[in-house]
């Protein structure tokens, strides 16, 4: 069954490919979000609570190469809730039809590549998906084919290729020393010769392609280019989904699968919280307003990292949750600056002014999505802050959990200059002509304002549910 | 790992190292593009070369092999749409020249 | 196994010739020489089907890629890059000579013999894995054939709008 997460993607691009003599065009976008829907349908399907039998189970299909577990039921439910509102944004932002169609076979492709990272069990097949997403997302920041689309690719390309490196030789000497690559065998190796110094240099090495996969520092240099540079869509789907998985999720993977050595942590709160710093104060100087967006995500990825680099079941579980959570408001602020881009034909806070009057929703679902990144109660981001800071301090990290604390001040600071710039200064000439967006942008801007004040109301019933059986994957 | 496995390793990672210095030095040392494909295409194999070294030594040439098939296909694709991206750069700024595309800063 | 070494040379070299070239074509030409000489010492390790194919795809393929993007990329001062490359390049003159002493130093220290492979287990044939075991990798292999494809169509596109 798990096999269908993948394989009906796949088997969607083929049919919409086919040669037909009037080709399905005009389907695609429908058929893109029943794709999506039913990727998130199969997910709930497997999901205990709703029916599906226990979770940690394995597919057949492809000769036992597949299985999900709790972590990757979170996961997958980013992936369709951030692919279906790229997917509106794109429907409504690139004009011509012939252009659509490609950039909705991109997604699907991309979408079929951070499944596989997510259900893989085997450490190369790991690495092949997590080329698919790649190679779809220099296409797709390339989309637009202007030169500074252009150059962000090439900066992304460049990055990226290192990191295949490093994870290539890794997993090379993984094999030298397990026999086998897949996740099971790399467990059993780590048992029984534990602080070999090929394995514990092939984990750094592994560690360094993720850090620049997802975009810590110091290997952050490409991705506020990237995300400024893309187009709107991809601006979503990169920010949304594709830096966290390909960096956070498998960050955690790995995390879960070779223990949690001190060392390893202690780089990785180092790293965390370097990236929280760099990210927040290079945020608070940008004019532009996707490269401030950009920064705001390298900030909320060192708190996931340093959620992951506490090495507990609580930092895990924060770690998760605030994963999730990032993937909603950080969507809905990029589906809010692609808006205000249509509509006020300029991405510099400086010349936009004004907009409260004239997108009333747009601004209402940024205040939402700016105070769930604050982390200001009821809403998502407050919770899993908290757990955050609360997991740091209970490790005994003190340090690290005021300067968690102290850096949610820096994000509500920014994002407060944000919304004066561009909602309450006094307007500009040429914000007269400014209107609401369409309905594309709107419907998903609401839709997601709603999950996130949801899940910060419904708060302990996510948390028994849903969050807490992640501390599994931590029990070998 | 018995002595002579270990002094096969030592030969082929003392020449994977070589080809990744030669590599990164292509990349780092070069203002046209197409250098720094081909530099990238000099990594990967460096990395191909270790992971046949590794199923030499550990006596799992079939599994080496379908991973060195599944990496030479990727090299390919990203070999390809590197050059695409070179192309449409030379289009829009009419030479491969790296150190022009420094407009995004901050 | 002196063969090998010998290879490993050739392959070395010619990296070096490719990194060092002053055109871009004959740095095509050494990534050319350098991946025939992968595939033959691919092949006496052992893995002949990797090394067909590495013979066939980077050697064939990508030389015949490489050429072509460069013909349709191609620079109007041509010649003004060779001379700066070259000046450039002239000040490491030495570097790769340095690399090829110091490996032949190496070489001459200690050759080990070849691996007299102690058969505790059979080794599984490429075909036999590719097709039972690493299935997921042959479904990865399809997903990123179909991207590149989009992607090619997507990026080589001659629209006559551009010369707007």
């Amino acid at each position: 069954m798990l096999s269908l997460l993948v394989l009906i993607p796949l088997f969607g691009i083929m049919v919409l490919n086919l040669p037909f003599k009037n080709p399905p065009r005009r389907f695609s976008f429908w058929f893109a979000v029943l794709v999506f829907t039913a990727e998130i349908l199969l997910a709930i399907y497997h999901y205990p609570i709703f029916g599906g039998q226990d979770l940690a189970r394995m597919d057949s299909f492809f000769g036992g190469g597949f299985s999900i577990d709790y972590l990757s039921f979170i996961v997958l439910t980013c992936i369709g809730i951030v692919s279906l509102s790229s997917l509106l944004v794109a429907r409504y932002t690139i004009a011509d039809g012939k252009e659509l169609f490609r950039f909705i076979n991109l997604i699907i492709i991309t979408s079929i590549g951070m499944s596989g990272i997510v259900i893989a069990k085997d450490m190369f097949s790991l690495y092949v998906f997590l080329e698919i997403t790649a190679v779809a997302s220099f296409v797709m920041i390339a989309f637009n084919k202007d030169i500074e689309a252009l150059e962000g690719t090439f900066k992304y390309m460049m990055l990226s290729t290192i990191a295949t490196i490093f994870m290539l030789i890794s997993i090379a000497s993984i094999l030298l020393v397990a026999r086998d690559t897949s996740f099971s065998a790399v467990q059993e190796a780590l048992k029984t010769s534990h602080s070999h110094p090929v394995m514990i240099a092939s984990i750094g090495l592994f560690l360094a392609g993720l850090f620049i996969k997802g975009g810590i520092f110091p290997f952050h240099g490409w991705l506020p280019d990237a995300y400024s540079a893309a187009p709107a869509p991809t601006s979503i789907l990169l920010a949304g989904i594709v830096t966290k998985t390909a960096g956070l999720y498998t960050l955690m993977r790995m995390i879960a699968l070779f223990g949690s050595n001190d060392s390893i942590n202690g780089v990785i709160l180092l790293f965390g919280a370097a990236s929280i710093l760099v990210g927040a104060f290079a945020a608070m100087g940008q004019d532009n307003l996707k490269r401030m967006l950009a920064y705001s995500s390298i900030s909320q990825v060192g708190y996931i990292a340093l959620g992951i680099g506490t090495g507990t079941i609580l930092g895990m579980v924060g770690a998760a949750f605030h994963l999730f959570n990032h993937s909603v408001f950080k969507s809905l602020l990029f589906v809010n600056s692609a808006a205000i881009e249509k509509q006020a034909g300029t991405n510099s806070m400086k010349s936009m002014g004004a907009l409260a009057w004239r997108m009333p929703i747009t601004e209402t679902t940024s205040i939402i999505g700016m105070l769930s990144a604050g982390g200001m109660p009821p809403l998502a981001g407050f919770w899993s802050k908290l757990i955050i800071i609360f997991a740091l301090w209970q490790a005994g990290r003190r340090g690290y959990s005021t300067l968690a604390l102290f850096a949610g001040i820096l994000t509500l600071a920014y994002f407060l200059i944000m919304q004066r710039n561009i909602f309450f200064r006094k307007p500009d000439a040429n914000a007269e002509k400014v209107t609401e967006a369409g309905f594309g942008f709107v419907f998903t801007a609401v839709v997601l304002a709603a999950i996130t004040i949801g899940t910060g109301l419904l708060f302990p019933i996510f948390f028994n549910d849903f969050i807490i059986p992640i501390k599994e994957i931590l029990i070998h | 790992m018995n002595g002579e496995a270990i002094g096969l390793l030592s030969i082929y990672g003392f020449f994977t190292i070589l080809l990744l210095i030669a590599g990164l030095f292509c990349i780092l040392m070069t203002r046209n593009f197409l250098r720094a494909i081909i530099g990238i295409e000099i990594l990967i194999k460096a990395v191909t070369l270790y992971f046949i070294a590794v199923g030499r030594i550990t006596n799992k040439t079939g599994l080496a092999e379908a991973m060195v098939i599944t990496i030479i296909v990727i090299e390919v694709v990203v070999v390809v749409i590197a050059g695409g991206i070179a192309l449409r750069v030379f289009r829009n700024n009419d030479s491969l020249d790296v150190r022009k595309l420094r407009r995004l800063k901050g | 196994m002196a063969i090998n070494i010998l290879l490993l040379f050739i392959m070395l070299i010619a990296a070096l010739w490719t990194v060092m070239g002053r055109s871009l074509l004959k740095a095509t030409i050494g990534l050319a020489v350098t991946s025939a000489a992968l595939s033959v010492i691919i092949f006496r390790l052992n893995s002949p089907i990797a090394a067909v194919f590495e013979l066939s795809v980077c050697t064939g393929l990508m030389t015949v890629v490489f050429v072509s993007t460069i013909s349709l990329t191609k620079p109007l001062t041509h010649k003004d890059i060779i001379r700066l490359s070259a000046k450039r390049m002239k000040r490491f003159w030495y570097l790769p000579v340095v690399i090829v002493m110091a490996a032949i130093g190496l070489m001459l220290i200690h050759i080990p013999k070849d691996l007299a492979l102690s058969i505790a287990e059979k080794a599984l044939d490429v075909r036999q894995v590719l097709w039972n075991t690493r299935q997921m990798d042959l479904f990865g292999q399809i997903v990123l054939l179909i991207a590149g494809a989009i992607g090619v169509v997507i990026l080589f596109e001659e629209r006559k709008k551009d010369e707007w």
